[in-house]
């Protein structure tokens, strides 16, 4: 479900994604051109990389990264170009550093945590001693029973 | 007339949930058997009016009534039938209503069959289960009302978004519901047994089939919008990590932790608080998804038409279950003590490894989600958060589980060895290896998602089988085996079938994404090109007239050595009520690859654009996902997890061990 209304406003004409005119004549660095753009966010959509994105401006950036690709940019020298130009709303994956750090430890941080907590818990279970382990306790084993009958 | 009617039933379903949630309560509270009683017809009377809402709702959508607003909005006199019924949910006003009809579905559901339930508790579940419903009628009429008039009826409508216009809008919104909702009855069953004190190997028992039966809808859901994205949208995605599709996912995931942890609740009495916890989590999940999709806080490409008055009303609902139900937790959690003592390697250590890893994966999807609104609030830095960063935060966790699931599958309860295990698994470890070294040395020096993706498929699927092959036994002959095998309970197969369907979506999306091939030209008319193996000949364009719609459709030869496989008629449409284009993309379904194409534009020089895809492996995402809910409704429908099994067949429940 693609909101497609509001690249209709900037188009009268819609095109689909990258365009045959759009691409480069050297397959190497085509391919190049394409690892860049899915990095890289298209401004007026709403979560799509230029390499998906059907807006005219998604068009114009896809040109202007091979055009640096072109100029001889490296990869990380054009999203570094397109960042200074639009900002780092451009970079689909948010760098490292600065309170990014949040962002990329919160997996790591929270897998120790939570292992721990685990590690925690299971050793309080397998050192617990309670009687009866294997079964309910009759109690509970005759309400079931009751439940389950009636 | 009939529109008014409907309107006048939703007042009185808001009513009567309102009534719902109190009267139950201070009867369940003083033991008063009559209050506690009129929980069960106020459920069912509650459905029936949400019934007559949604019927003339689909009426006015059916009959184009036009003086209706939300009907003008969307719908159109020309627009196909299906599309007219589909329509009714196919925007916010409609898709509330849906949604009030399944909480009111599954608020009778556990009337009908909550039969063995002890009357509090029953009369508690369906007093929390009437106050979601009350919170989400008072939404609907006060903020979004379907049935408002127009003061002067239009001729024709706008009609409904093109991309909406398809068979996917039938099914793929009822099942995300009937998943994202049926999570409000593992809420109900947690504050219930939180108000109760009391969380046991029965809770674990009743709170099961819901969760089960939610988790299957959801999955259903979830693999219906994306195969939907897949073949509509025009270039074969099939998920994209936009916050909306994180807003399905997460509840997903968390219904997969509260599935594993309700079987030790269960079979163990341990993980007691946890579980309840994560039943709270699992709906808050759900609210929260509601919100992200109709607030528009955070920019999607899924939100429907936004207002902040919405948003903040969706806000305080979330804010009084999630946070009820988690202060109610935080002063109750010591009632429920763990019972079980098991070993550090034992099924149980293996059930919370797997929680561990779900809740932490779904809270890097969590915070992916929300980081761009955190980032730009907190830290005044406007940045995005995308594709790339889910693909490389999530999929270790996924990796892991994979590695750990057929293992900790067949460890035994209490305590177990893990060299014995593994030996019985060596067959699935092999085969998993040897195929990982067979498409390394194929592919050679490509990424290493292929390889990992098939070994992880392998692994899991063949585990899965070894699994089910074990409960056989060793001894006697093949037959003796084999009738051991067919008097397995089902929900060791819905065990095994969902397993491998874990095993062969991750092997189709390793597969897709590792190797994929994509070609874009111009081509003309009666040129032939090749894409890996295939030849493809542009045949023919020509318009052809639709319905509501003008529509360019290509005429695409695919042939392989010679032999012509099919001819396929990828269109682009034009929808000129709503004045949008949608690609239609032709799709050649295969069990090893898809052949993709899409037509584009027309050159100035002449010829058309033309995209084609070859997308290896492709269907065995769905399928996986097909496993996946199939392996639910098998559990689903267990003797021992029959909600109603207790009141009808209770002689032969006798023999069955409460575990």
């Amino acid at each position: 479900m693609r909101n497609i209304l509001l690249i209709l406003v900037l188009l009268a004409q819609p095109v689909y994604a990258v365009q045959p005119d759009e691409m480069l004549d050297d397959p190497a660095l085509e391919a190049r051109a394409r690892e860049v753009s899915k990095d890289l966010r298209c401004l007026v959509c709403r979560n799509e990389s230029i390499d998906d994105s059907n807006a005219e401006l998604a068009r114009d950036m896809r040109l202007l990264v091979r055009e640096r690709i072109v100029e001889g940019d490296s990869n990380e020298e054009v999203k570094e170009f397109l960042v200074s130009r639009y900002g780092e709303y451009v970079l689909l994956k948010p760098r490292f550093g600065g309170s990014n750090w949040i962002l990329w430890g919160a997996g790591p941080g929270m897998l120790l945590f939570a292992g721990i907590g685990g590690m925690l818990y299971l050793r309080s279970r397998s050192r617990a001693k309670a009687p009866g382990e294997a079964s309910l306790s009759d109690d509970e084993a005759k309400r079931l029973e009751e439940i389950m009958n009636r | 007339m009939i529109a008014e009617l409907g309107h006048f039933a939703l007042i009185l379903a808001f009513v009567t949930a309102c009534l719902q949630t109190v009267v139950p309560l201070v009867g369940a509270d003083r033991r008063w058997p009559g209050w506690m009683a009129f929980a069960e017809p106020a459920a069912n009377v509650q459905f029936f009016l949400t019934v007559v809402a949604f019927a003339a709702l689909t009426y006015a959508f059916v009959t184009s009534d036009f003086s209706l607003q939300l009907v003008v909005s969307n719908s159109h006199t020309d627009k196909p039938l299906l599309y007219k019924v589909t329509g009714v949910w196919g925007n916010h006003e409609g898709s509330m209503l849906l949604w009030v009809l399944i909480v009111t579905l599954f608020g009778a559901m556990a009337q009908w069959f909550g039969g063995n339930l002890p009357p509090t508790l029953r009369a508690r579940i369906l007093a929390v289960q009437g106050s979601i419903g009350a919170a989400f009628f008072a939404f609907i009429l006060f903020t979004s009302n379907p049935f408002l008039r127009m003061d002067v009826a239009p001729f024709d409508g706008r009609d409904l978004n093109p991309l909406l216009q398809d068979p996917g809008l039938a099914f793929h919104p009822p099942f995300l519901y009937l998943g994202y909702v049926g999570l409000s009855m593992a809420f109900s069953f947690a504050i219930a047994a939180l108000i109760e004190g009391r969380v046991d190997a029965a809770w674990g028992r009743w709170v099961r089939p819901w969760t089960l039966a939610a988790w299957m809808f959801l999955t259903i859901g979830i693999g219906l919008g994306s195969w939907w994205a897949y073949y509509e949208l025009g270039w074969g995605g099939f998920w994209f990590w936009d916050p909306v599709e994180n807003a399905s996912f997460m509840p997903w995931l968390i219904a997969v932790a509260l599935l594993h942890s309700s079987v030790v609740v269960e079979k163990r009495e341990s993980l007691k608080s946890w579980t309840v916890l994560l039943a709270i989590i699992a709906f808050g999940f759900s609210l929260l998804g509601a919100f992200i999709t109709r607030s528009g806080i955070i920019t999607s490409v899924h939100a429907f038409a936004t207002d902040p008055e919405r948003g903040v009303f969706l806000l305080l609902i979330m804010g009084v279950f999630v946070g009820g139900g988690l202060t109610l937790f935080a002063a109750r959690a010591s009632v429920m003590e763990a019972k079980g003592v098991f070993g550090l390697v034992s099924r149980e250590s293996a059930l919370v490894a797997n929680n561990v890893l779900l809740v932490v994966a779904t809270f890097v999807v969590f915070i992916g989600t929300i980081w761009p609104l955190i980032s730009e609030m907190l830290f005044d830095r406007k940045l995005s958060v995308g594709e790339p960063f889910f693909n490389q935060a999530f999929t270790p966790f996924m990796v892991i589980l994979g590695l750990i699931l057929p293992i900790g599958s067949m460890l035994p309860w209490k305590r177990a060895r893990i060299g014995r295990t593994v030996r019985a698994l060596w067959p699935a470890l092999a085969l998993a290896l040897a195929v990982l070294a067979l498409v390394w040395a194929i592919q050679s020096g490509r990424s290493a998602l292929g390889p990992v993706g098939m070994m992880l498929g392998t692994w899991l699927v063949v585990g899965a089988v070894i699994d089910v092959l074990s409960r056989a036994g060793r001894g006697g002959n093949g037959r003796n085996r084999l009738a051991r095998l067919a008097r397995l309970p089902r929900s060791d197969w819905g065990k095994a079938v969902a397993h491998s369907g874990l095993g062969v979506t991750m092997a189709g999306v390793a597969g897709l994404l590792a190797w994929e091939m994509e070609d874009i030209r111009v081509v003309q008319t009666d040129e032939s090109f090749d894409v890996g193996r295939y030849e493809i000949t542009l045949r023919n364009v020509e318009q052809v007239q639709g319905p509501n719609y003008v529509s360019t459709m290509a005429l695409v030869d695919v042939a392989r050595g010679g032999n012509l496989i099919t001819t396929l008629r990828p269109e682009k449409r034009v929808y000129p009520v709503a004045g949008q284009p949608t690609t239609e993309a032709a799709i050649d379904n295969g069990f090893l690859r898809d052949i993709y194409v899409v037509i584009g534009d027309p050159q100035q020089a002449g010829g058309w654009a033309m995209r084609v895809y070859i997308k290896p492996l492709a269907n065995w995402i769905w399928g996986g996902s097909i496993l996946m809910a199939l392996g639910g409704f098998l559990s689903l429908s267990d003797r021992r997890y029959r909600v109603a099994a207790g009141s009808r067949k209770s002689s032969r429940l006798q023999g069955v061990p409460a575990e």
